[in-house]
């Protein structure tokens, strides 16, 4: 049987506010313990939230970009549990009545694109940071003691839930790409997964294909970046086909990954299921957006990712469309091409050249890039790429590497073609002999006698006519 | 110094006057009352803690310790909270030391506002000015006390289902349940926050509405208040000409309304109409047979989540524990009592996964109701008017033992309160010897309302409101 995997993805995304979602504190990192915090976020007797009004704003703008229908009465619910980063003893979350809801986002896959649906993002409070102290377990059961930072406490969070929609891993990893793009260009959160700003929950089940029913899942937590949620995804595809192959069934349950080893471990099964006892939180009246609001974000919004990806690959394919703009390089692309350059030979040389040299797209003048673009052929490979390294350069300027082109008069370089040969006589021999490899060997020595100034196509040639292969194979 | 003031009859206003003339200073008027509550108190026990004079221009004041006061232990009755001393100041008591009022101490109250008698206080009940082995009423009974025994000229209490209103009725003093929304709770330690209102006690109809001038309007702090759409007035007029006041005919049928103080009730109509209004009867047929059992699901459910934050992390009381959990349920064990226990367990239970819509939802859904019902009523009629209590004040311990009887004291306030309304008690005569208050509701923002009909009430009636045994 074939099976395929059933994906949905819960995401944290945590708001670069300049303070908390319901008390005036700072928000953010970098503070010593606990002095970003108040009687409010501290949960002090009497102490009342009041919202963010940024966070607010925030939140229908992200759910405009997901194509969400921004709830004309969205209701901030208490989620009550015990747990020392909780000071309240109850989240304020939005729960069921987000503010956001039916959105999609289109994802560009190799064979074409896949719509994966946003059920919900909706605002809550993030919870204080734990510091358990001894033990071996690192959770609060076995340690000595716990510490507790509140200063994170309180910092608004967007929780976005994906329709299980996601049928590989490679899509969730492309999605989650596409999503924190997104979230950044709309500068509402760095969504760093190292720094814990963006955090991904996966939830995944597998049926055979051709089938519509939704088996029994399981929750991945814990991955800290989108390497090792495909990693993870693809171990739990694995155990969960290996489970029903053999016979088992599939039982719900929740896994931590871990980096080290590339293994899910799974949680300690809980006795009995939670029960947050949701209600509204009657501290606060329901966040009613006004149309002017809704439409005044609607405005600041910029062209979106996906949007840009569409137009990008009609140019060149959803792949590259996809790396040059969650790389946030499509601009610069796109600039490149309006002056002159080649689309394709433009996007290698942005999306594999240009990133590799730490080279800040938003310095460079794309004219001049453009130039060097259509250069790349005729100038010394070891020219293009000193140039290539400077173009984010102030004032940068093409012209003096453009003049040193490659040496391709053949009256020049038939003396060094023949010396390399000469001196070379085994290598020949085999090559006579049919070890046809050898022909890159020849033409390297050839471009090292030339310190890189000679034009490996017509050496190439040369190479080739000497040996007596002619032109037929063509390169 | 006490000889410069008569505690005892002295109202707000006239001490202000007092100040105003320069009779006497802030500081005699703070010792004089301090005076009377180390003659009184010893017996009356209606103040947990006292504060002294810190150089404020205005007349004093009692606050519930349910109020937060910055550097001044606030505990709500509750042993879990017995040496917590709040870093911040309550918006209403910011409001009245910007007022230049003088905070003469602490309440006693039933433990989180909940009780009707203050003999769920954990640091012991209260006593009646007017009958030391009978209750206060509650959970205000602290403020009702102090003020009807001159321990202080006036008071802010906090009300949920009729915390103001019931003890100023078993006190013989004026209380008003503002409008919800109308002043800020931020500070105030929650009992159940869809319901909470502080407000004034006093001695007179007059005073009350200066100090609900005082605390009253929108705080950013607090999202749920508004601004007042019109100015507090003081009322002035001896007259209710044209005033259409309803009797809710469901309110006059319980069975639980004493003789006596459905006598005192019917007198004070009758005095009504001779001031000019008309008085007739109105229909609140879901208030008075399900605003009870509504309120006991809403207000414990709500509480339960509010009493959620005592939990030994971060303030208050910490009973050790071999691990995170059992020092949190040590801690909650050692610190409540049994009325919030109680009220934690039902409120648990009201919003379980399965058992939230049959309970605390459909709770919700008669709530609504029950607004309708008086907007309904509101039709008709400017007030509609109840007695404040079906009973007078009752022994120490009579009740204490059964929860049931003790929440049936609650039974005519809870509605109004249920729908968010104002409402006001004024005194309106005696029964074997003790107050009858009446209970005037207005519509929303209605205060004004409230306080010319109880001004008129109150000057008609001419009452002496100082205990028998003190005079």
């Amino acid at each position: 049987m074939t099976w395929e995997p059933v994906i949905g993805l819960e995401i944290h995304v945590q708001l670069k506010t300049r303070t908390k979602m319901f008390c005036r504190c700072l928000a953010g990192f970098g503070a010593g313990e606990n002095t970003q915090t108040c009687p409010v976020c501290l949960g002090f007797p009497g102490a009342l939230p009041v919202p963010n009004r940024i966070a607010i704003e925030w939140v229908v703008k992200l759910g405009l970009a997901l194509g969400c229908e921004i709830a004309p009465r969205a209701v901030f619910a208490r989620k009550n549990y015990f747990y020392p980063d909780l000071p309240k003893g109850y989240q304020i979350s939005q729960y069921d009545l987000p503010s956001c809801i039916n959105g999609k986002m289109v994802v560009p896959l190799l064979d074409g694109q896949h719509e994966v649906g946003i059920v919900r993002a909706h605002l809550e409070e993030d919870a204080a940071k734990n510091v358990h102290v001894g033990g071996r377990t690192g959770r609060i059961g076995g340690a000595e003691y716990t510490l507790v930072d509140y200063n994170r406490g309180g910092t608004p969070l967007v929780e976005i839930v994906t329709a299980p929609d996601i049928r590989s891993a490679e899509e969730a990893r492309r999605f989650l790409q596409l999503l924190r793009q997104t979230i950044v260009e709309l500068g509402i959160s760095d969504a760093e997964m190292e720094k814990g700003t963006l955090r991904v929950d996966a939830n995944v089940s597998v049926r055979p294909v051709g089938s519509d029913e939704l088996r029994t899942r399981s929750e991945i937590k814990n991955m800290n970046s989108f390497t090792h949620i495909a990693r993870g995804i693809d171990a739990e595809v694995a155990r969960q086909v290996g489970v029903w192959e053999s016979g088992g069934a599939v039982e719900q349950s929740t896994y931590d990954f871990d980096v080290a080893s590339g293994t899910l471990t799974a949680r300690r099964a809980k006795e009995e299921a939670d029960d947050y006892r949701y209600f509204p939180d009657p501290d606060l009246v329901p966040v009613e957006p006004s149309d002017e609001l809704v439409e005044r974000m609607r405005a600041e919004l910029p062209e979106l990712p996906a949007a840009r990806i569409a137009r990008v690959a009609a140019a060149l394919d959803h792949d590259r469309a996809l790396v040059l703009v969650t790389g946030g390089l499509d601009q610069l692309w796109e600039e490149t091409v309006a002056a002159g350059a080649d689309g394709h030979a433009a996007s290698n040389v942005i999306a594999n050249q240009l990133v590799g040299l730490s080279v800040d797209p938003g310095a460079v003048n794309p004219a001049e890039l453009a130039r060097l673009v259509g250069a790349r052929d005729r100038i010394p490979r070891a020219v293009f790429d000193e140039a290539l390294a400077q173009v984010g350069a102030p004032a940068f300027s093409a012209e003096p590497y453009l003049a040193q082109e490659a040496v391709s008069d053949t009256s020049a370089l038939e003396p060094i073609v023949d010396a390399v040969l000469a001196a070379s006589p085994a290598q020949v021999e085999q090559f006579r002999g049919g070890k046809e490899g050898l022909l890159g060997f020849f033409v390297g020595q050839v471009m090292k006698e030339t310190k890189g100034q000679a034009d490996p196509r017509v050496v190439n040639e040369l190479v080739r006519a000497r040996l007596g292969v002619g032109l037929q194979s063509d390169t | 110094m006490s000889a410069l003031v008569d505690t005892l009859r002295t109202t707000a206003e006239e001490a202000l006057g007092l100040l105003e003339r320069g009779d006497v200073s802030a500081a005699e008027l703070h010792a004089a009352y301090l005076d009377a509550i180390g003659e009184r108190d010893g017996e009356l026990h209606a103040y947990l803690r006292t504060a002294d004079y810190d150089g404020a221009s205005g007349i004093p004041i009692a606050l519930k310790d349910v109020i937060s006061t910055k550097g001044l232990g606030t505990t709500a009755g509750s042993k879990i909270l017995e040496h917590y001393v709040p870093v911040f100041d309550a918006t209403v008591a910011a409001r009245c030391r910007e007022s230049g009022l003088s905070v003469l101490g602490k309440t006693n109250t039933d433990e989180f506002a909940m009780g009707s008698s203050t003999e769920n206080s954990a640091f012991g009940p209260s006593r009646n000015p007017w009958d030391p082995s009978r209750v206060p009423g509650g959970s205000g009974g602290g403020t009702a006390s102090a003020v009807s025994a001159g321990l202080a000229p006036w008071g802010l209490g906090s009300d949920t289902g009729g915390s103001i209103k019931q003890p100023s009725a078993l006190c013989g003093n004026v209380g008003l349940r503002p409008t919800y929304g109308t002043v800020s709770r931020y500070g105030i330690v929650a009992f159940a926050s869809s319901l909470d209102q502080v407000g004034p006690v006093a001695k007179t109809v007059r005073d009350t509405a200066l100090l609900y001038r005082i605390v009253s309007g929108r705080d950013p702090s607090d999202s749920t208040t508004v601004e007042l759409p019109e100015a507090v007035e003081l009322p002035t007029a001896d007259r209710l000409d044209g005033l259409r006041v309803g009797v809710p005919r469901q309110a006059m049928a319980l069975e639980a309304i004493e003789p006596g103080v459905r006598a005192a009730f019917e007198h004070v109509l009758r005095l009504a109409e001779e001031l000019g209004a008309r008085v007739s009867e109105c229909e609140l047929p879901i208030s008075y047979d399900y605003g009870m059992p509504c309120y006991y699901l809403i207000a414990p459910a709500e509480a339960s989540s509010n009493l959620a934050r005592y939990d030994g992390v971060r303030y208050g009381l910490r009973s050790e524990g071999e691990t995170y959990r059992a020092m949190v349920e040590r801690t909650r064990d050692d610190g409540f009592g049994d009325e919030p226990k109680r009220r934690i367990m039902l409120g648990t239970y009201a919003l379980s996964a399965g058992y939230y819509d049959a309970y605390y939802g459909q709770a919700q859904r008669v709530r609504t109701l029950l607004v309708r019902e008086h907007a309904a009523a509101f039709e008709d009629v400017e007030v509609i008017a109840t007695p404040t209590s079906p009973t007078v004040a009752f022994p120490i311990g009579d009740k204490a033992a059964d929860p049931l009887a003790m929440y049936a004291c609650d039974l005519l306030t809870i509605p109004s309160c249920l729908a968010g309304l104002p409402g006001l008690s004024v005194p309106c005569g005696f029964s074997e010897g003790l107050p009858v208050g009446l209970q005037l509701l207005a519509p929303q923002f209605g205060e004004n309302t409230l306080f010319r009909a109880g001004h008129a009430l109150e000057q008609a009636l001419d009452l002496d409101l100082v205990p028998e045994r003190l005079r």
